[in-house]
């Protein structure tokens, strides 16, 4: 756990211009993370997950979405401060992102071999004849069987896993620094997410890529993460190695959430749920985000934002309770 | 060991889940007929002579379409009472030979609907495609020009186009283009929209595609299918029209024959001398059909739905 940090995030916020007014939905969130490592983002669904995805590789939907404040740090540069070409340069070289519906992430028009080709043309200066061995060494990768022939084939001719793995090849085809992956196993059933984790296990063992998952699966969080963020309300209010967020919890939203999970062990009437509803990012309550759903709120919590505390170089939090 | 299971007589019964030869060719009968039709109007047109390859007496037309035998005015079709069997479709008021017309009236009329069909659908796709993918503003600008033009009365413009450049060959082509690429345009652009919303395009943006590469590359093929039918379908029309003009006699001008005009010239004839008008009529409406004809044909077999069967 002490790789060199790929990507920081600092202070981002994000937000979207529409008709009614502003809608922070980052509002914040700072995270960092390292060579190797797999960070984790959870939340319920309208967080702000994948927007902070979006804003990493600076694909929000023109001209609503903006970034309007922070820093994203890659290799010592802004990202936010790139001109756009330069910007372009570095999706999929290095940072490469995996979307939340990979079954229609593919072209019908064109063959696997010319979509992952795509990626290798645009970013490493190869002669034709090289083109095909670094496709086939991407579909290896993704332990795609018999990559000579898929790659002749077009989307339609395969199964929804097999079409997974190709949108993870082209992801990889240029060997990327940073992957982002935003629900990618949502839309599949048990058997395949559970594979389509080991690969992602296999590929970061391979080539020490930094994954950031978001997701809203604690399943699939205690499965991959290293660290996890939880963000509520578009803000991260805490963060912390996979380990002691299963364990000792600190924030109560998290606690909350963890408390929501069902279990195979526990022998409740009802599944915990938290009472409530997310505010909304059009008008945020004035201090902490959470305090009208939380059990232990303090006075202040009502007044003001509460700040982060860090507990140690790997858990932070932000919450009045936590000193 | 003992054979336990029952030996089926199996008798291959007359297969008649299999597609035979002949349904297959009866299916494929409105392919078949129209692209016939039309495979005959361009031969005709293309080989009317040849002098496009240094053989000026050598073509499928018998006769030079606009040499005058005074002798032979008003001729019947040959299969008519008082017809001359070297004047298969007759001849008109001058003594031209309709068939050598209507031969050579093929290369016009195909070749004025040809081009303003290539331009019409090059402009209005670029234009629908880049309407579609920039958006905002720029995609007002181009939909409020396609609604103009596509309000315009077509006629008038002609007319004006006559009265400023005179009437001929590309004085129709001109015409037609000029309103015509308006329809494209929506068309297309409401497809760009969608496929731009599409996954793919998304993707291709994550791995850092240009804006030029992501409309040419990932945008434009998913429309090609939609394109290939309105061109297809747009043949007719386009035919139509510059009959409709060349009747009007704001289009090819005489002695050139062209369909339209064709129509024209027979028109005042039509009790005495009706083959004039109705052979480069009945062509017309050959072309028109077939065109719809394909048109609908490719369109069913393009539907993504039906490719991968």
């Amino acid at each position: 756990m002490s790789g060199n940090i790929v990507l920081q995030v600092e202070d981002l916020h994000t937000s979207f211009f529409t008709r009614a007014g502003e809608v922070k939905a980052v509002d914040g969130v700072s995270f960092f993370v390292r060579e190797a490592e797999t960070f984790g983002i959870v939340g319920e669904s309208g967080c702000g997950k994948s927007v902070t995805g979006l804003s990493i590789l600076r694909l929000l939907p023109e001209p609503s979405g903006q970034i309007v404040g922070g820093k994203i740090i890659m290799e010592g540069k802004n990202l936010l401060e790139l001109s756009k070409s330069h910007m372009r340069a570095y999706r999929g070289k290095m940072i490469s992102m995996i979307l939340q519906d990979p079954m229609s992430s593919l072209n019908p028009v064109y063959t696997v071999g010319d979509q992952i080709g795509e990626s290798v043309r645009l970013h490493q200066d190869l002669p034709e004849n090289m083109v095909e061995p670094e496709v086939i060494s991407a579909l290896r990768l993704l332990r795609i069987p018999a990559p000579e022939v898929r790659l002749k084939e077009y989307p339609f001719q395969l199964s929804g896993g097999m079409r997974q793995r190709v949108v993870g090849a082209i992801a990889m085809s240029c060997r990327p620094h940073l992957l982002i992956a935003d629900e990618p196993t949502t839309a599949l059933d048990a058997t395949i997410q559970a594979q389509y984790i080991a690969l992602f296990e296999d590929i970061q063992e391979k080539t020490n890529v930094a994954i950031i998952f978001i997701t809203h699966d604690f399943g699939v969080v205690a499965r991959i993460c290293d660290r996890v963020g939880v963000m509520y309300a578009g803000k991260i209010v805490e963060t912390a190695p996979t380990r002691d967020i299963f364990k000792k919890p600190r924030h109560p939203y998290t606690k909350a959430l963890i408390h929501s999970v069902p279990q195979l062990d526990r022998k409740d009437e009802r599944l915990y749920s938290i009472e409530g509803q997310p505010p909304s990012m059009m008008n945020l309550p004035p201090g902490c985000r959470f305090y009208p759903r939380c059990d232990v709120s303090l006075d202040i919590c009502k007044e003001q934002e509460p700040p982060e505390v860090k507990l140690n170089e790997n858990h932070s939090i932000s919450c009045w309770r936590v000193k | 060991m003992i054979n336990i299971l029952p030996t089926i007589n199996v008798k291959k019964k007359k297969q008649y889940r299999g597609i035979t030869r002949a349904t297959r060719i009866v299916r494929n009968l409105a392919f078949i007929i129209p692209a016939a039709i039309m495979a005959l109007m361009v031969i005709m047109a293309i080989f009317a002579d040849l002098s496009w390859m240094g053989l000026p007496n050598v073509g499928i037309a018998p006769h030079d379409p606009n040499a005058q035998v005074m002798t032979n005015r008003y001729l019947p079709p040959s299969f008519m009472e008082g017809g001359k069997s070297e004047y298969l479709l007759g001849t008109d008021k001058f003594g031209r030979d309709i068939l050598s017309r209507v031969i050579f009236g093929a290369r016009v009329s195909l070749s004025v609907s040809l081009i303003a069909i290539f331009i019409t659908a090059f402009v209005g796709t670029a234009l629908g495609i880049l309407a579609g993918y920039v958006g905002g503003r720029f995609e007002g600008l181009i939909m409020r020009i396609v609604d103009m033009a596509l309000s315009f009365p077509f006629l008038l413009l002609a007319m004006l186009l006559a009265v400023a450049i005179g009437p001929g060959f590309w004085t129709v082509v001109f015409a037609l283009s000029a309103l015509g690429w308006a329809g494209y345009a929506r068309m297309i652009r409401g497809e760009a929209m969608r496929i731009n919303q599409s996954d793919f395009v998304a993707q291709a943006r994550v791995i850092g595609a240009t804006p030029w590469r992501i409309m040419s590359r990932h945008i434009f093929p998913n429309i090609v299918n939609t394109l290939i039918v309105i061109m297809t379908l747009q043949v007719g029309m386009m035919i139509l029209a510059e009959s409709a003009l060349s009747y009007l006699g704001i289009g090819i001008t005489a002695p050139q024959a062209s369909w339209g005009s064709m129509v024209a010239d027979g028109r005042s004839y039509l009790d005495t001398a009706w083959w004039i008008s109705t052979f480069p009529g009945i062509c017309i409406g050959l072309v028109v059909l077939s065109g719809n004809f394909l048109g609908d044909w490719i369109r069913d077999k393009l539907d993504p739905r039906l490719r991968q069967l």
